[in-house]
């Protein structure tokens, strides 16, 4: 469903991507952390078409419309209300006009942001536009989720609202790519494991029966060792 | 190519929606229209050039400086919240992009004109009712014109520093030709001679938009791909 191989990339002589690899199939939730500047998010960039790497090559099945994406910014417009926010991604993704409305009114629901949908983007709080934005990325019912540093601004709350989600999500048989700086957000949502250190995947394995405390150790080795 | 153009009406329909609610940008280029014909109007000497050959520059500087107002906003909208990003991320074409972001323009920019067309005849007191369809032509023609090459050049700026300032040094070259064409034929036919004289501007104003759509749309996914 989600593959790449070879992936190669720098922005002058900062290598971003070097020789990344990688296969994911239906289910299977990746979670990749790295310190800051370790080209997580260039990889998910590249997973999505959004940049070109130099070498290597990347494929979703399904394109770019299989593809949810939540960054680091919600790509939501403050003057318009959530709803109407959702109305339009959907239109972009290809979804029908006569599902629009319930696909839009069934993912604020599962949020909680009902109460929210005449409310314009700007007025809300960050954490609610984060959940907004998260309404946004599952809009058009993707197979693939892309999702860098998502729970940035939540609160605890609707950070563990977020997690039971992409568990639900994950059952579905999705595939979820989630990059994160800190090893305590998702790694019980993740089936594998990427650490990643200046454009590598120093480790690349299944979770199997680690624990939180097990991953960051193995973490701190391997982005301090490598 | 029906989903090239619905794309682009998804995009354009919701750029209007945005700039209805604040009507910042629209209020400027209106209130500045309005500013720079009373500047010309009381600005000028009428016993030493007379207003019928003062009147056509007048009526092309002001609508291609008001335009301006409207290009600078264009793709800076897209900047809130990286909404940008999520348009590349998403199924759109870069050519749906670039149609919806023209017809926005084009929908912006002619509210302008029809604004300031009226308050043109109101200061310069020129008789624009028996050439008001062919003179209509005429500023369709000029306005699809400058408004494809600024469209593309608004999005090649938006992510530099000093994007407002760039855009006009970047965009008034290319406008030369429309604007010789523009002003040809509005003199021509504010001062009374035969369509048969305007019919030449306005096939060079039409060969001008279907080149300059042309290059602007194979040129633009690369202005704005990472």
């Amino acid at each position: 469903m989600l593959s790449a191989e070879g992936l190669r990339h720098a922005y002058g002589r900062v290598v971003a991507l070097d020789g990344v690899s990688l296969t994911l199939a239906p289910g299977q939730t990746l979670a990749i952390f790295g310190p800051n500047g370790a080209g997580k998010t260039t990889l998910l960039k590249v997973l999505a078409g959004l940049i070109r790497p130099q070498q290597g090559w990347a494929r979703v099945a399904g394109g770019r419309r299989a593809i949810g994406w939540i960054g680091h910014q919600s790509h939501l417009y403050g003057h318009l209300s959530v709803r109407e926010n959702l109305l339009f991604w959907a239109a972009l993704y290809g979804v029908a006009s006569v599902q629009r409305g319930g696909r839009a009114t069934a993912i604020l629901e599962r949020l909680g942001l009902s109460d929210r949908a005449g409310q314009p983007v700007r007025s809300l709080s960050r954490g609610l536009a984060q959940r907004a934005a998260i309404a946004k990325a599952l809009v058009h019912d993707p197979p693939v989720l892309l999702l860098d540093e998502p729970f940035t601004g939540l609160d605890l709350a609707a950070a563990a609202q977020l997690r039971t989600l992409l568990g639900e999500l994950r059952g579905a048989g999705r595939v979820v790519v989630l990059a994160t700086h800190n090893v305590d957000e998702g790694v019980e949502l993740a089936t594998d494991v990427a650490f990643q250190r200046q454009g590598r995947f120093v480790q690349l394995a299944p979770r199997g029966a680690r624990g939180a405390a097990e991953i960051a150790e193995a973490y701190r080795r391997a982005v301090t060792d490598a | 190519m029906r989903e090239l153009l619905e794309q682009a009406w998804t995009v354009a329909r919701k750029d209007l929606v945005l700039e209805f609610r604040t009507r910042t940008a629209l209020l400027s280029a209106v209130v500045f229209t309005a500013l720079v014909l009373t500047v010309f109007n009381f600005g000028r000497d009428p016993t030493a050039v007379a207003t019928i050959d003062l009147a056509p520059s007048i009526l092309w500087v002001t609508f291609t400086f008001a335009a301006m107002l409207a290009l600078n906003r264009a793709f800076q909208l897209e900047l809130e919240n990286g909404a940008l990003e999520g348009l590349l991320v998403s199924p759109l074409s870069r050519h749906s992009l670039y149609l919806g972001k023209l017809l926005a323009n084009l929908g912006f920019v002619g509210v302008v004109e029809a604004v300031g067309l009226p308050l043109f005849v109101l200061f310069f007191d020129v008789p624009v009712g028996p050439v008001l369809f062919p003179l209509i032509a005429v500023i369709a023609l000029a306005t699809v014109g400058f408004v494809s090459v600024g469209t593309l050049f608004s999005a090649m700026v938006v992510r530099t520093r000093f994007a407002e300032l760039m855009l006009p040094v970047l965009l008034l070259p290319f406008l030369l030709l429309p604007l010789t064409y523009a002003v040809q034929a509005t003199a021509r036919l504010l001062g009374g001679r035969p369509l048969s004289e305007v019919s030449g501007w306005l096939k060079l104003l039409a060969a001008y938009d279907l080149v300059f759509v042309a290059v602007a749309l194979l040129l633009f996914p690369h202005t704005v791909d990472e």
